[in-house]
């Protein structure tokens, strides 16, 4: 399996295209580069060096300030992700609940830390900021999907849900 | 207009959304419409309720019955019993904790019973995704009141008069915020709304954007024409989809019914709004951060003054306020500045949400006069400590707020006797902890949580959050040392004098709240190295007790370390030397021999 971005050859145009297109979409509006950022790293899944450098190509600005705003908001990644995304709420709320837990079983079962993906592209591990599902704590999400009221005991069962899903 | 003799409104905020309510509601029209009563019942999808923790919610009018944990599978009862026979479904009522009777009716429900609602009035009662449910309510009356009726300036004195404080964190006064940007000069003026809600265990902004949109773009459009400002901009967090989702259609609704974009009423005045998404960065909750965030730029702090009244957004004249505080304009308009100042305390006045979480049995968003006791919060509204436990404290104001220990709890709670007892209102996490949390580890969290969402600007904040941490990690280790206390105290102190914005000058607020309240706690890490409250793994060790133990053996099955060695129908033991301190035996122990400290 390739990366998620299919950047062979022959699509590779398709890409840089895109940004093509999202670039004029915001065209002469002031204070775009974040919501530019955001629709490219939608579609493409990261934002690669190639990429940013293109943007920086286009928009006429230096590569180090589109790198420093990638760098800045963690919502941005500059790394492929996994297929299926697990991201442990780290507000307090979940905390006091014993998300630690959560996440430490996690960690356990994938055999990753915190921030990784595992080796077959399959999950990507995350510990998030509060989403604000305080009355389930503790929760995650996976590909957005919420799971709360969670127990040590149930992680395995979220983990399998997801395994051989698509 | 169709007639029906019953609605059904069905919470579709992001806590039932996660219990699955898209599915519930699907099912009950598909209910419904097999049993041929499509015409008589109908389905609301409404914003949150507050009871988050019984979700999904189903509220039955006009009896107003109150049903929880709704599944799928509970449909062909519910709508056989309650819409066919007329029999309430008592087996899918609330039951108050330690109550022997179900309560039937919404309105009865002590977690209900003790709100008053104001920024919350019309979530869990109107479709927001229908701007006609909104106006059905009075909505966009006020902004037609001040453009017909009002002067700015006449805008501004209302809102002085009310007395409304912010409710993001600072509780500035509203009015006066509006008056300085009324009266600087320039021919652009913004206003911005700061819906990136980043405080853990908040979230009373996104459940207001989710289930009432409008009252936020109605009073955006009143500063609007307050200040002298055509366009508005709502920065909101991207965590937050079904938020931005009913953002974007409300605007677009308002849009066409000609109450926002041009001539608006017919009055002359012209309005717009754009919505920004925020990329994950606490410190752009900070306004002058979110400014230039929006400018598309690192959401780094800039030095105040000059304010953003003065000089904001790209430069110009910019008021920013959080999403609660505009949801009180509209009501402020429309009943008159006496009223709002009637409820709350001598220089607080109105009402607070707080998003109530922890170790409670009810969580989920409330809404109370200020002044309302913390007891009233977590005993009365909150149904008291989960498990029954005893409450240790109760965390306000996020990362930069502090703690209250159980001899505040009948302290009314307001913006000043917050700051008078060490914590902040912030934006109104209400986080309770109960005598298993430690609250040396709580401290550590949230100065884990700045020391990471230091945006790394000043050195205050960069360099003196990260010694604290350090000092705090230490301390659960169990390496803590008797100066450690004193150094905490002095790198608090200077961090809050020193630091350029609100994340640095706050951060060490939890610190120096739990050091003042719980000091006793870090003292055992430090000089008796043990952790009270049976948190902090490094301090912890395991005992069986032999007075309890049967000698089942089950402990040693489950160890993964194979620490625990014994033989059947004697007593087992635990080798301290090759405990990780997981803690799988004590749970896995049916006679409650093993014991942590």
């Amino acid at each position: 399996m390739g990366c998620a971005c299919q950047c062979g050859s022959g699509q590779k145009e398709d890409k840089f295209e895109f940004i093509d297109r999202v670039i004029e979409r915001y065209k002469g509006q002031e204070g775009s580069m974040i919501p530019i950022l955001h629709s490219i790293q939608q579609k493409l899944g990261y934002l690669p060096e190639d990429v940013q450098a293109y943007i920086a190509e286009k928009m006429e600005v230096p590569l180090s300030e589109i790198y420093g705003i990638v760098s800045f908001y963690t919502l941005f990644s500059t790394q492929p992700k996994g297929k299926h995304k697990i991201s442990v709420c780290m507000g307090t709320a979940c905390y006091v609940r014993g998300a630690g837990l959560i996440l430490d079983e996690l960690e356990k079962e994938l055999g990753i830390r915190v921030g990784e993906t595992t080796k077959d592209g399959s999950f990507t591990l995350e510990a998030c900021r509060c989403l604000g599902a305080c009355g389930l704590a503790p929760v995650l999400t996976v590909d957005g999907r919420v799971h709360g009221r969670l127990t040590v005991d149930e992680v395995d069962q979220v983990i399998a849900e997801y395994k051989d899903k698509e | 207009m169709e007639f029906y003799r019953s609605h059904v409104l069905v919470c579709t905020g992001t806590g039932c959304t996660s219990s699955d309510s898209r599915l519930l509601i699907s099912g009950l029209r598909k209910e419904l419409k097999d049993r041929g009563l499509e015409k008589e019942i109908q389905v609301i999808e409404t914003g949150c309720f507050g009871f988050c923790n019984l979700g999904p919610i189903m509220v039955v009018y006009p009896e107003g019955v109150f049903y929880c944990r709704v599944k799928e599978a509970d449909l062909k009862e519910l709508v056989e019993e309650h819409f066919v026979k007329g029999r309430v479904v008592q087996r899918l009522l609330y039951r108050e904790p330690g109550a022997t009777v179900k309560t039937q009716e919404f309105n009865n429900i002590e977690f209900f019973k003790h709100q008053k609602r104001i920024a919350l009035a019309n979530c869990g009662i109107i479709n927001p995704e229908k701007i006609e449910e909104y106006i059905a309510r009075d909505g966009y009356f006020a902004l037609a009141k001040v453009l017909h009726e009002m002067t700015p300036a006449g805008v501004i004195e209302e809102l002085k008069k009310a007395g409304l404080r912010g409710r993001g964190g600072g509780g500035f006064p509203t009015g006066m915020k509006w008056d300085f940007a009324y009266k600087a000069k320039g021919d652009q003026k913004y206003v911005v709304c700061n819906a990136d809600e980043g405080d853990p265990g908040a979230f009373m902004d996104r459940s207001v954007l989710e289930g009432d949109p409008h009252a936020v773009i109605e009073a955006m459009a009143i500063a609007g024409y307050a200040i002298g400002a055509n366009q508005g901009f709502i920065y909101v967090r991207a965590e937050y989809p079904i938020a931005v989702e009913r953002l974007q259609l409300a605007i677009q609704q308002a849009h066409d019914l000609g109450l926002l974009g041009k001539n608006i009423f017919g009055m002359g005045f012209d309005f717009d709004l754009d919505i920004r998404l925020g990329a994950g960065a606490f410190v752009c909750g900070e306004e002058t951060a979110l400014l230039t965030s929006i400018e598309g730029k690192r959401g780094e702090p800039r030095p105040r003054p000059p304010f953003p009244a003065n000089s904001g957004l790209w430069g110009k004249p910019t008021i920013i306020n959080n999403v609660e505080t505009y949801a009180n304009v509209p009501h402020i308009i429309r009943n008159g500045w006496e009223w709002f100042a009637s409820i709350g305390t001598e220089k607080s006045k109105g009402t607070k949400v707080f998003a109530l979480a922890g170790k409670i049995k009810n969580t989920g968003l409330i809404e109370v006069p200020m002044g309302t006791t913390l007891r009233t919060i977590v005993y009365d509204i909150g149904g008291g400590i989960l498990n029954d436990k005893k409450f240790k404290a109760a965390q306000t104001g996020g990362p930069s707020g502090g703690c209250l220990s159980a001899e505040l709890l009948d302290t009314p709670i307001d913006y000043d006797n917050l700051i008078a007892v060490g914590s902040m209102m912030g934006s109104g996490g209400l986080i309770v902890m109960d005598e298993d949390t430690c609250m040396v580890d709580i401290a550590r969290f949230f100065l884990e949580f700045t020391q990471d969402e230091s945006c790394g600007k000043c050195p205050p904040c960069r360099i003196g959050t990260k010694r604290m941490l350090e000092i705090l990690t230490r301390i659960t280790e169990g390496k803590g040392t008797p100066e450690d206390l004193n150094n905490l105290e002095i790198l608090a102190k200077t961090i809050k004098s020193a630091a350029l914005c609100g994340l640095g000058q706050t951060a060490p607020n939890p610190v120096l709240s739990t050091l003042r309240y719980f000091r006793h706690e870090y003292e055992a890490h430090i000089y008796d190295k043990k952790c009270p409250a049976g948190v902090c793994k490094a301090l912890l060790s395991y005992q069986i007790d032999p007075e309890k133990c049967r000698g089942c053996g089950l402990c040693a099955r489950n160890c993964p370390t194979k620490a625990i060695s014994g033989k059947i129908k004697e007593t087992f033991v635990i080798d301290a030397e090759k405990c990780i301190k997981c803690g799988a035996c004590m749970e896995k122990c049916k006679f409650g021999a093993i014991s942590k400290g």
